[in-house]
């Protein structure tokens, strides 16, 4: 039997932590299946990485900085127009504490 | 005379400066074909046939008043449903997206707007460009062209369809993992995924930002050529744009291959690896050996990471990338009983996410988590490393390097959405090329059992004149862009 790498558990936290909520039928099935992907992805534990540096861009661009001018922007009511719950001149947001 | 909607952008430009044909004539033809096939292909979200017809008019009038025209005057062009339109819905074929207006066009838009073109609608997509079948869509699957009841790839699929059928003359794609490149094979078109940064994303809603880039689609290589010069070019608005002087691709489109080295990586034909794919793309490596090119077959051994470092490094993105769709400021938004913003935002993404995105946003918050960052994602980016140094080491010797775009050939709807591993198995061959930020495209090379096959070309970075070259050559050396699906 294959060793199991993520326990239900640990994908009912992880998706807490992506504030996704899953039903009971969806943790389990979540589980099995990012298992058997975890299971694949282990294939690259073997490869030796000693002295490499990462590469988080394949461009060599670094810092791209402009003038700092204001250019035009979008209007409040343009900005507003695709939230679903809006007041006056400002986004809902839901209860905070 | 083939009727106006068979025609390329090449043609339809010169038929309407020409006075052949009107801009309206050309979008009109291309609108009925859309009436008659879309119920059966599904290439399609959404439509604006008004606004094209108006469009197309004011383009009859610059015609008819003797004023310049766009280098892309009437052509019909469909966009991916993750490119911004302003004004036009685009949803990223998800729920989360469904009413979701742009209040401003992305800059490819832009661009091809500036050259005449004519906006037709937006396409169908695997969910947020998470799949390579175009089945995750919230709307609906797209069927293939040439067996309705296989997919046409994805996640560009509707894309790709709506070519082939000719429902649009040109269409964007995108191309996280082989997104462009997929479902062009699958579907018998040719699509590029250009060097990294070569292409704006500015307007792009992003999936996995440091391996994606928007590319062009079309029935030939002129086409995707003439289409890629309006679109490449820098942009002060996407940081991560080459300042690359503008080139005239088309210009490049020489029918020779003499005396180019092609290199075959074998990691291309691994294990899944279907015969009757290899037995077609190896039939166009060796036209192109009879054209004058040399073969020889080499290996790319970090290759063989390929797959699972690209989903680490995907997933891991997709999981940032997607944090902003809470509900707020756009996109599905359910609340209930006065409920906290934690459970609100958790309820409305799992309404508005389709399974396959809850996936990669939840295995990728766990490769990112603490305790696995060094163990996946880190290793994933170390790796990633490797993969390019295979690359640079072989094109010190190669032009460019040569293999099938997909191990297996169109896939019946169905038949792999539930094991998610299998479809990923699909972008094998297709994810180092984004890992590495370089070139590659797709070019139709064959058949089996009346399905396609396409061909992939890689080119060492920004030389995607040189990979247009040898897409060109062996278009103009063979006869597979002269054979059409046969749905009427």
């Amino acid at each position: 039997m294959k060793r199991r790498r993520l326990s239900k558990k640990e994908v009912e936290h992880t998706a807490w932590l992506a504030h996704i909520e899953l039903s009971e039928k969806e943790k389990k099935l979540f589980t099995e299946q990012f298992n058997d992907i975890l299971d694949y992805f282990k294939k690259i534990d073997k490869v030796d990485t000693e002295d490499v540096q990462p590469t988080y861009h394949v461009l060599e661009l670094m810092n791209v900085y402009r003038e700092d001018e204001a250019t035009p922007s979008l209007p409040k009511e343009e900005a507003l127009k695709n939230a679903p719950k809006k007041e006056k001149e400002f986004l809902k947001a839901p209860r905070i504490v | 005379m083939p009727k106006l909607q068979a025609l390329t952008a090449k043609e339809t430009v010169e038929k309407i400066r020409g006075k052949e044909a009107t801009a309206e004539e050309c979008v009109l033809s291309v609108f009925e074909r859309i009436h008659r096939l879309e119920d059966r292909v599904h290439a399609f979200v959404t439509l604006v046939e008004e606004e094209a017809l108006k469009k197309a008019r004011k383009i009859d009038k610059k015609v008819s008043g003797g004023k310049p025209t766009g280098k892309l005057a009437g052509v019909a062009i469909a966009v991916k449903d993750a490119i911004c339109t302003n004004g036009i819905r685009t949803t990223c074929s998800s729920r989360m997206l469904e009413n979701f207006v742009p209040p401003y066009d992305a800059d490819v838009v832009e661009r091809v707007k500036r050259e005449d073109a004519v906006i037709i609608g937006k396409t169908n997509m695997d969910e947020f460009a998470m799949g390579s079948s175009t089945e995750t869509s919230y709307f609906g699957p797209t069927h293939n062209p040439w067996d309705l009841s296989r997919v046409p790839g994805g996640s560009s699929g509707g894309s790709a369809a709506a070519i082939a059928t000719e429902e649009a003359i040109l269409a964007f794609g995108t191309d996280t993992g082989g997104s462009v490149r997929c479902p062009a094979s699958y579907c018998s078109v040719v699509g590029i995924k250009p060097t990294y940064g070569l292409i704006s994303r500015y307007g792009l809603i992003a999936y996995a930002n440091s391996l994606e880039q928007i590319g062009p689609m079309a029935r030939d290589v002129y086409d995707c050529a003439l289409f890629l010069s309006v679109i490449a070019g820098h942009d002060p608005k996407d940081t991560t744009s080459v300042k690359a002087p503008a080139k005239d691709y088309t210009e490049f489109l020489k029918n020779s291959v003499e005396g180019l080295k092609i290199g075959v990586p074998k990691e291309f034909f691994g294990e899944g690896t279907s015969e009757d794919v290899e037995k077609q793309v190896w039939r166009g490596i060796h036209k192109l050996v009879e054209l004058g090119a040399s073969c020889e077959e080499t290996s790319l051994p970090n290759l063989e990471h390929a797959l699972a470092t690209y989903y680490i490094v995907a997933m891991s993105e997709a999981s940032s990338n997607l944090a902003r769709y809470d509900g707020l400021r756009y996109g599905y938004r359910i609340d209930r009983d006065n409920a906290d913003w934690s459970t609100v935002y958790s309820k409305n993404r799992r309404i508005g996410f389709g399974a396959e995105v809850r996936r990669r946003i939840i295995l990728g918050t766990y490769a990112l988590s603490a305790g696995y960052y060094d163990k996946y994602y880190l290793k994933a980016l170390k790796i990633r490393t490797l993969i390019r140094r295979d690359f640079e080491n072989a094109f010190k010797r190669f032009n460019v390097l040569i293999g099938p775009t997909m191990p297996i050939p169109p896939f019946k709807i169905g038949e792999k959405i539930q094991d998610p591993l299998a479809l990923y198995m699909c972008d094998v061959d297709t994810v180092s090329a984004n890992l590495a930020g370089l070139p590659a495209m797709s070019v139709p090379c064959g058949f089996t059992n009346g399905l396609p096959v396409g061909m992939q070309i890689i080119a060492p970075p920004l030389r995607e004149d040189l990979m247009l070259q040898v897409a060109y050559t062996f278009e103009q050396n063979t006869t597979h862009k002269n054979r059409k699906p046969s749905l009427k």
